[in-house]
């Protein structure tokens, strides 16, 4: 009650929040969940409202018509159905809404679609994020640009402490951490300017550490690849030194060209001598990879 | 030194002006050998209780203050830097978490146990008076070395969770992560003594006739909570230690790299810290059962589910730690399996929830603080509640994880459903402890600031983790989420208010404790052992052990008029000596710690070996007890029964449960 009053209050801000205005099918299913299981929930929330307000004004101290019964401690009927509402509701949520639910919704599984996914290695800085599409042979720090109603399939990982990527319309949140590999998949069913950014906390400059996450048309995209690919910086392995160093509020840089197998040797920086298996670990299985 | 920033400075002066203020007043009123004679070197186990209720108040005072500053940071932080730096806001949001779970949450609870425990369960002390002293100690350690945290050095700024790789000497190389470090391991080994204690003196010094299945729903949540200290906090213990190794010898347990896994420390982190959850609330979940039994004047509802219920919490809080970190990449099996045994956990504690209600149901409900903090609990928490099973949907928590939602929720729980609870447990049995009982209007003032400020303050962090808002922002550039920030800075005043009552509510007591004087022993009409005694109790709590017929065993014994029966004649009673050895050996870890801290070897050395040498003295004390001769035990309990014979009528006895004190012919 006091949720929903609330809700009301901040009315114009979570209408148009992320998480309830969905622009791709995760966001959309993660939301979907969230409602579904609100809803149910509501059959054991609401009589608790009621029941306490019903209560605390029929039963008084000072109304002395109510029935006052100081030994009433037990009633077979009514305990098996204060331990048999809950459970039943947790039952429904449970085989209907978590299980499934969490096997459709799994970061790693690859999305269904008749395009081919765009490809792309993410790696968490000391405070940006840099996006490397290692089939366009570009990369870019703090923008991510990708075609609209094509699966964006990243590989995530981290070169300084545990960063979690966010991108709140379009869904999901993964760890990123140094040594392993983790996966996300998503997909932007609307054109738009979305942000994504690191959300857990990391250092000083962890405020700052976001970036504008851009579903385009393909034309568009197409032009953006080519835009990147006519800066002139390419990040090989020094470039890629200078900008692993801590800095925040990077501008977004373009870089045409990229060291090959970079996203891998960073990787390989923290397994120590295991890179070989940790990234067949993390090709082949689901757990992120153990160095 | 804080010279980083004026903020901190002055939060420095206060910490250090603020003990020497309590110094002068010891010694202007002359109270040191007092305080040192009959409080610091106190085992019994009603001083220590008050004792850590006084740390958990001060410690509270501080640990609002910093939630108070990062309110304000956030409320006008859009496109600005605020008033805080990111070196300061980092400190604060992690000395907050740290100072509320270990330094105001935990010896409250304890405090509370101390006090109320052995009483309920017709004991005359703990089973073990001397580790009770130690434990509060240590627990007091780990407090000074958050405290000074601010006056020499700085403190983490890891967060209360102190997630490696960041907090490894790489990324934290000041000595910030290891004041939380060893903060959390001397109060921790504390924790531990104290989860022992409890769990020997709940089994083994019960009073005759006081079987498991009638012992009141408090001590049973302290049975249980007491059995998650003990198998929880080695698991904290283990893994501060490691991450010690690290950042002290060079280890890499949970480094980046040279085969550390920071995965491991996670894991081994939340194996404590979901049992932690519930070590906080299930006893302010006693706390709930005892007030709404006593304030609705009728038996508690369902007293064997609510038995079970409690133990079904304490398993199956292990078996849910992993929906911490959903977004680690764990498979899509290990995911549901955790998620729905964290759902599972919902139906106990949805049970409990409907038997206090079933106990409200026609009952006489008198509307007492401590009944207003159990009725707004059971409204507000199953927000919290229903909020808590979203979130262990593993792909909703994909979305809201490290959100100010995961804020919201657990501070919709650990507001209304732990510190609830034990405002309650200290407005209903501040009598027991002082023998008056504590200002309704101000507690009722109280209460309502709290209430109104939780909603104003957290409510508007769910809107915002839905808007995406993550947690530890220091700034932002997203002009939506100011409104609600400032809305929730207005609740974070209104809960100021509310600990401003309490103060007020304090001071205005002791000023009127003629008026409010309990003679009774039992100003509540009370069900439970504790209120058989006088208010404050005895050092030896009962001169008779009473006799136990069943649930509610003080209600039965006033019921068949054996409440006040006076035996032909009184005993001798063994009651422990006082020692000042407890507080020196607390004295000592603080200096452990503080020596690990800043790597002063001769002084770890020197502490260590002091902390061995006093436990070799307590162990040659032939003599740690002494006995109280009968005639003593006799004047004391004729005063008592004097005192029951000239009580004033008491307000409970116009109500329609009252089951009455004794004829005044008893007193003699």
């Amino acid at each position: 009650m006091a949720l929903s009053i609330t809700l009301l209050c901040g009315g114009c801000g979570i209408l148009t929040s992320p998480d309830l205005n969905p622009k791709g099918p995760i966001a959309h299913a993660e939301r979907q969940l969230l409602f579904d299981a609100l809803s149910v929930m509501m059959i054991v929330i609401v009589p608790v409202f009621i029941m306490a307000a019903l209560f605390t004004w029929r039963y008084r101290g000072s109304n002395a018509k109510a029935r006052y019964t100081p030994k009433f401690d037990f009633y077979w009927p009514l305990e098996f159905l204060v331990w048999g509402a809950p459970l039943a509701i947790i039952v429904w949520l449970g085989v209907f809404h978590l299980w499934p639910g969490t096997h459709r919704l799994d970061p790693y599984k690859p999305l269904p679609s008749d395009v081919a996914p765009l490809q792309v290695e993410v790696v968490a800085q000391d405070w940006k994020w840099l996006f490397i599409y290692p089939e366009q042979d570009i990369a870019v720090v703090n923008e991510l640009a990708f075609p609209v109603n094509t699966p964006l399939s990243l590989k995530i990982t981290s070169d300084t402490v545990m960063n979690s990527l966010l991108i709140p319309s379009l869904g999901g949140q993964i760890y990123a951490m140094a040594g392993m590999q983790s996966r996300l998949h998503l997909l932007a069913d609307e054109e738009g300017e979305y942000w994504g950014r690191n959300v857990q906390y990391s250092g000083k400059g962890f405020a700052d550490q976001q970036f504008h996450a851009i579903a385009m048309s393909r034309d568009d995209f197409d032009a953006w690849v080519a835009k990147a690919k006519q800066s002139s910086g390419a990040l090989d392995a020094a470039a890629y030194q200078a900008l692993a160093k801590p800095s925040s509020k990077v501008p977004v840089t373009y870089y045409s060209g990229v060291e090959p197998d970079l996203f891998d040797s960073i990787i390989a920086k923290y397994a120590h001598g295991h890179d070989r298996l940790a990234a067949e670990a993390a090709e082949a299985g689901h757990e992120p990879a153990q160095p | 030194m804080p010279f980083y920033s004026a903020i901190a400075a002055s939060g420095a002066a206060v910490t250090v002006l603020g003990g020497v203020a309590v110094m002068a007043v010891v010694t202007w009123f002359r109270f040191w050998p007092s305080l040192f004679g009959e409080w610091l070197s106190s085992l019994d186990h009603k001083k220590i209780g008050i004792m850590y209720i006084i740390v958990a108040f001060i410690m509270l005072a501080r640990g609002f203050v910093d939630a108070a500053m990062m309110r304000a940071q956030q409320a006008i932080a859009y496109n600005s830097d605020g008033y805080l730096p990111p070196s300061h806001f980092d400190q604060i949001f992690s000395s907050h978490g740290t100072i509320m779970i270990f330094f105001m949450a935990m010896p409250f609870l304890t405090g509370l146990f101390n006090l109320i425990v052995p009483q309920q369960i017709g004991a005359r002390d703990v089973a073990f008076p001397f580790m009770n002293s130690v434990s509060l100690w240590l627990t007091s350690a780990g407090a000074g070395l958050v405290l000074i945290s601010l006056v020499i050095g700085v403190f983490s700024t890891a967060g209360w969770t102190g997630y490696p790789p960041y907090s490894e000497t790489q990324y934290s190389p000041d000595v910030g992560v290891d004041y939380w470090l060893w903060a959390v391991l001397v109060s921790g080994v504390g924790s531990t003594m104290g989860g022992i204690n409890f769990l020997v003196t709940i089994v083994k010094c019960r009073a005759p006739g006081m079987h498991f299945l009638r012992m009141p729903l408090f001590t049973w949540t302290a049975l249980i909570t007491s059995i998650l200290m003990i198998f929880a906090f080695p698991a904290l213990t283990v893994v501060c230690s490691m991450l010690a190794l690290d950042r002290t010898l060079d280890f890499h347990f949970f480094t980046n790299g040279d085969g550390g896994n920071m995965m491991n420390y996670i894991n081994l982190f939340w194996l404590w810290g979901h049992p932690e959850v519930y070590i906080l609330i299930l006893p302010a979940f006693g706390v709930f059962s005892e007030v709404v039994a006593v304030f609705s004047q009728k038996r508690l509802f369902a007293y064997i589910s609510l038995v079970l219920a409690t133990s079904a919490i304490g398993l199956l809080s292990f078996c849910v730690w992993l929906h911490h970190f959903f977004t680690m990449g764990s498979s899509e099996t290990v995911n549901s399996f955790f998620g729905i045994m964290t759902t599972i956990i919902a139906v106990p504690t949805g049970v409990k929830v409907f038997d206090w209600l079933l106990t409200m149901y026609r009952g006489r409900l008198i509307f007492k603080p401590p009944m207003l903090f159990t009725i707004g609990f059971l409204v507000t928490f199953v927000i919290g509640g229903l909020t808590g099973v979203l979130m262990a949907i593993p792909p909703v928590d994909y979305m809201v994880h490290n959100t100010t939602f995961l804020i919201a929720h657990f501070h919709n729980m650990i507001i209304p459903g732990v510190l609830f609870g034990f405002l309650a447990g200290y407005m209903y049995w501040f009598p027991k402890a002082f023998g008056f009982k504590l200002n309704e209007w101000w507690g009722a003032a109280s209460f309502w600031c709290w209430i109104i400020g939780f909603y104003l303050a957290f409510m508007p962090l769910y809107v915002l983790g839905l808007m995406g808002m993550p947690r530890r922002m220091e700034h932002y550039d997203i002009a939506a989420w100011q409104p609600h920030l400032i809305v929730a800075a207005i609740g974070a005043f209104i809960i100021f208010l509310g600990i401003v009552c309490l103060g007020v509510q304090l001071a205005v007591s002791i000023r009127d404790r003629k008026q409010l004087l309990d003679l009774t022993g039992d100003p509540w009409n009370g069900r439970t052992l504790e209120w058989l005694t006088s208010s404050p109790a005895a050092p030896y709590n009962f001169a008779v052990l009473p006799k136990i017929e069943g649930i509610d065993a003080f209600w039965h014994l006033k019921e068949h008029g054996l409440a006040y029966k006076r035996p032909a004649k009184y005993e001798p009673i063994v009651l422990p000596k006082n020692s000042l050895i407890g507080l020196f050996i607390g004295g000592a870890a603080f200096a452990f710690g503080f020596a690990m801290v800043w790597y002063i070897w001769w002084l770890a050395v020197l502490s260590l070996a002091a902390i061995a040498a006093l436990i070799v003295i307590r162990a040659s004390d032939d003599e740690p007890d002494f006995v109280m001769p009968a005639s003593t035990v006799q004047a004391i309990e004729d005063e008592r029964f004097e005192q029951l014979a000239k009580a004033p009528r008491n307000e409970m006895e116009d109500e329609p449960g009252f089951v009455g004190f004794p004829a005044p012919e008893a007193a003699k």
